[in-house]
């Protein structure tokens, strides 16, 4: 679901035909009917952004037709434990949970805890509410359960309850599939799940780009929870992602709110105190989230070296402070508004690429300086000479102020390094030529811009210098003059102050011994050698290739693999066996690492005192959660709800079949004049913009096209701009195959030819025609093929949890023909 | 020439001798096609690459000759990917082999209309006199109730799922040191 995995990660779908071969059943869901749909047992044509509706339709189906793996679901998740009296479910309130503050426009999460404690989150937002968090869950007695699941208030009834609307017939109503092809395919997952078989579901950013996109795979996890499909061979949640390292730019991290290895960035209100931010940040819970202090003391060592000392708290003071979203969307607004006056852009091109390509080009327009990084000059580079803007006489060259700096880089081939992959796999590439001309790695790009500006404040007494003049910035240099990689990675990877390389995640220290620069990334660099740069073929190791690359954490290829065991640590089934307890060895075993302390008994409880991982007993396999469960209620972590609720996209052509309350009431919404909306469904006007729109990605061509549209190959295969639309909307508006169509809306127009095919169909929603509208988002004014983008017609509108955009189902109208030109001059 | 000879390049017989009845193989071989030799087998080393595109990370091999890329094509080794490649990576030579390559800094100076030259290194003391002063005059070192910020707002940065993780590690570690909030990449989109 949300993912077109033959098209668009072509070379992974290898696989899923192989298990297809197997006797393996494969089930599309998507609004269009793409080659992973041709290739499928099944294709359901879903609406846009009702993925919710659809996903909880599975979960009512489990729960009413007791369908859910009994032992696994009281066993390894939270169906058991009790919540706190004051919680009030979206039945009760009509769309909002309990703890809704109307003024602030967001959810005081403190009725949705366990009853009489309060959990930390192990992801998301972690910050406690108070510093006394000694209550944090540190054991299963600490809990109040209900083992026979009948408690009116444990996890497992209040999920029954919540999802007891979702019916065959809501699904029917609010998703467009109909309830004969939703049950086939609800018992087809059911049947294949249980001790003897795991469902895997895959999805990509058809789930995220949403604005309750962290809420969609949230209702899968319940899913999958519940049949059992956690941490077993076959199961689990993957998400393919689209580009060669942006896991490991998440893990790393270039990401606002995270340090590496997800370490939460400090917020205005956090602790002075280290010890005491740990606490309040998941460091004084259960799980290996109960190391934090450890971790984040590694990596300051990592950053400030021997200037980090327990004696000024390891340079804790010299991190900066959030005080809110300051998300690459707020940069931008940042940059309209002059706040923002200087922004580097390296590899990526967002006047093409996010949403509302219009907002950025006018806020790159109001720069003092940009930096843009490249192989080619993309359309982030040319917005001053070479935009829509500039082509509709809008705006002219020399009245644009931005200095421009555009630093051509050096392209994979041209450098040594590691990328982390979609399954968490690092994999190190070697130099194989030098760079040409100007063209420099990034690597040698921070290192040389870092001493420049190191040298420059070398004198300065100024105490705001001191952060960056602590910096470890001793890197041994290679002949061409930049960093050696493989030197990064080891303190990424870490070492003690002996200089002996970590194993592993384990020997991490929060005493100031250790430099770790990413606690998951410890063990890639260990035993003097480069772990990550292994390529053993795979016809010299077994299916797991272990010896192929690294996987973090510690080599492990699938994540809570304990979970594959039951809770004696036997395997559920011969057929599923995978990790499982050695009695005799004292050890669990399999053919991966075990994604658990390698030695702990099945039957460990944990005595009073114990903390972190210790403090999780042997059953428990989810060992970053504070108490080691599989969490089917999240009491924190996310800002949206503890249970994922069905909402309309911001922009819907029909109304909220469930609740009065239509759209996630804690999305990011942006009010202001350059960022207009549409009206919704049931306001005035929205008959203007009739259908739903939807972007996707062509295997052709690479997200906003820097590396696809420059190519003569990719680009004669995937020439041009256009827009998928069915024959009865192609009939209903007077659209020619092969002829123009725009696609109007209140940010841009933007044509594109038009591709009449039924592989967009037509769908009954809310008992009215329901038409859609597939638009690739790759073309842009550069390049050796041009178009318009995408991105232009959508407005800026984010989920609240990780703010993405909402760019999978947006309303629209279309119009035959070509859009008008120079309307401004 | 012995009528033997030269009955014996009479192409049908030729085609029987040579077990190629039906013309399609050695027989019609021409001596050019025959000399032809791969890219590959001429390269003077293969380098182990990983695929830039998307995050299946399909292994590479990269053929080279005289300091360039000749050739990249699959590693037959990879457990991932059994020596495929996608339409996209397949084109990958050409991605970074392609005269369309930006390979000078080019710079355009305020309410400019041309591109300029810069040298490499008077961009880089430039940028860096950029950073210095943007975030000199828009540091923030307390929020209105005195709680400590340490940060710019001035200054923000996007990128890196294109990028090497150690290129990641090094620019946040740059940026932490400067206080530098801004930085997020494509994993936000």
């Amino acid at each position: 679901m949300g993912s077109n995995m033959a098209e668009c990660h072509p070379v992974a779908f290898q696989w899923v035909v192989e298990a297809k071969r197997k006797g393996g059943v494969l089930v599309h869901v998507d609004p269009r009917f793409t080659r992973t749909s041709a290739l499928a047992d099944q294709h359901l044509s879903i609406r846009a952004g009702s993925d919710i509706a659809f996903l909880g339709g599975l979960i009512h189906f489990v729960l009413e037709n007791q369908l859910y793996f009994d032992e696994y679901v009281r066993k390894y998740t939270n169906a058991a434990t009790i919540i706190d009296e004051h919680f009030l479910d979206t039945e009760d309130l009509d769309g909002f949970f309990s703890g809704w503050n109307e003024l602030e426009g967001r959810y005081d999460n403190s009725t949705w805890q366990y009853q009489g404690s309060v959990v930390q989150a192990a992801a998301g937002q972690r910050s406690a509410p108070t510093a006394d968090v000694q209550a944090g869950v540190v054991s299963g007695a600490a809990l109040h359960e209900d083992p026979s699941l009948e408690h009116p208030r444990c996890v497992f009834q209040l999920l029954r309850r919540h999802f007891s609307r979702y019916t065959p017939e809501l699904v029917e109503r609010v998703t467009g599939v109909s309830q004969e092809e939703f049950l086939k395919l609800a018992r087809t997952i059911c049947g294949n799940s249980g001790r003897d078989r795991t469902t895997a579901f895959v999805y990509a950013v058809g789930w995220t780009q949403h604005t309750a996109g962290a809420q969609f795979i949230r209702t899968a996890s319940i899913l999958q929870l519940l049949l059992g499909n956690m941490g077993r061979p076959g199961g689990g949640i993957l998400a393919l992602r689209g580009h060669a390292n942006i896991q490991g730019a998440t893990d790393i991290a270039t990401l606002f709110d995270v340090l590496p290895g997800y370490i939460p960035v400090p917020k205005v209100d956090d602790p002075a105190e280290l010890q005491e931010f740990c606490a309040r940040n998941g460091g004084s819970a259960g799980g290996y989230w109960g190391n934090l202090r450890s971790y984040l003391v590694s990596l300051l060592k990592a950053y400030f070296g021997d200037a980090a000392t327990e004696a000024n708290q390891y340079c804790f003071g010299h991190l900066h402070r959030l005080t809110g979203d300051h998300s690459t969307y707020q940069s931008t607004l940042g940059m309209v508004d002059g706040s923002v006056r200087g922004f580097f852009v390296l590899g990526e091109n967002p006047a093409v690429g996010s949403a509302h390509g219009r907002l950025h080009r006018q806020g790159l327009r109001n720069l003092d300086w940009l930096v843009v990084r490249d192989l080619y000059e993309i359309e982030t580079a040319s917005f001053w000479y070479d935009s829509p803007e500039v082509a509709s006489g809008e705006v002219r060259s020399q009245d644009i102020g931005t200095e421009v700096f555009f630093m051509p880089a050096a392209a994979h081939t041209e450098k040594d390094g590691s990328f982390t992959n979609t399954q968490r796999l690092l994999q190190w590439r070697d130099k194989a030529v030098e760079p040409r001309g100007d063209c420099r790695s990034e690597l040698w790009f921070s290192y040389w811009l870092g001493r420049r500006i190191r040298e420059r404040l070398a004198q300065s007494a100024d105490p705001r210098d001191r952060a960056i003049l602590d910096l470890a910035w001793e890197y041994q240099l290679t002949d061409t003059g930049e960093p050696e990689a493989a030197e990064v990675l080891r303190e990424i990877s870490g070492f003690t102050s002996t200089g002996e390389e970590l194993p592993g995640l384990g020997a991490v220290k929060g005493d100031g011994s250790t430099t770790c620069g990413c606690w998951i990334y410890a063990g890639a660099f260990a035993g003097g050698s480069n772990q990550t740069a292994r390529r053993r073929p795979h016809w010299e190791q077994n299916w797991v290739a272990l010896e192929w690359g690294w996987a973090w954490p510690m080599n492990r290829r699938i994540l809570y693999n304990r979970a594959s065991a039951d809770p004696e640590g036997n395997p559920w089934s011969e057929r599923k066996r995978y990790i499982e307890w050695d009695e005799q060895a004292g050890r669990w075993s399999g053919p991966d690492t075990p994604d658990f302390p390698v030695d702990r008994r099945p039957d460990y409880h944990p005595g009073a005192g114990a903390r972190a991982e210790n403090a999780l007993a042997g059953d428990r396999p989810f060992i970053m959660q504070a108490d080691g469960r599989g969490w089917l209620f999240a009491p924190s972590g996310l800002v949206d709800g503890p249970l994922p609720t069905h909402f309309e996209p911001h922009e819907s052509p029909v109304g909220n079949a469930l609740y009065e309350q239509a759209r996630n009431p804690a999305r990011q919404v942006f009010q202001r004049s350059d960022n207009p909306y549409h009206p919704t469904a049931g306001e005035e006007g929205s008959d203007a913009f009739p259908f739903v729109m939807t972007t996707y990605r062509l295997t052709e061509h690479h997200t906003a096209g820097g590396m696809s549209r420059f190519l003569a190959r990719l680009s004669q295969l995937q020439p041009e701009m256009f827009c998928e639309v069915s024959p009865e909307l192609a009939e209903e508006r007077g659209l020619r195959p092969g002829g123009w169509a725009t696609i109007v809306t209140r940010r841009a127009s933007i044509e594109a030819r038009v591709l009449v095919t039924p592989r967009v169909k037509a769908l009954r929603v809310g008992g009215r025609m329901l038409h859609q509208v597939g638009l690739p988002y790759h073309w842009g004014s550069r390049g050796l093929v041009r178009g318009d983008s995408a991105n232009d017609v959508f407005p800026l509108v984010l989920d609240p949890n990780v703010h993405i955009q909402e760019v999978k189902a947006a309303t629209c109208d279309i119009r035959p023909g070509r859009r008008s030109r120079g309307g401004f001059t | 020439m012995t009528i033997r000879k030269s009955l014996g390049q009479w192409p049908v017989v030729r085609q029987i001798r040579q077990g190629d009845p039906l013309g399609l193989g050695a027989t019609v071989t021409s001596q050019v096609t025959a000399d032809k030799v791969a890219r590959t087998a001429l390269a003077d080393k293969v380098v182990p690459s990983v695929c830039p595109y998307c995050a299946v990370g399909c292994g590479q091999l990269v053929f080279v000759k005289d300091g360039r890329v000749e050739q990249i094509e699959g590693d037959p080794a990879s457990p991932l990917s059994r020596g495929r490649l996608c339409p996209k990576g397949s084109a990958s030579m050409e991605l970074v082999n392609s005269p369309m390559r930006e390979l000078k800094v080019k710079y355009r100076r305020p309410h400019g209309t041309a591109w300029e030259e810069l040298p490499l290194d008077t961009a880089m003391d430039m940028i860096a006199d950029r950073v210095i002063q943007t975030r000199r005059d828009t540091f923030e070192e307390r929020d209105d109730k005195g709680r400590p910020l340490r940060r710019t707002m001035g200054i923000a940065s996007l990128g890196g799922a294109t990028i090497d993780n150690e290129e990641n590690y090094l620019w946040r570690k740059l940026m932490v040191g400067l206080g530098v909030v801004q930085v997020e990449n494509q994993a936000r989109i």
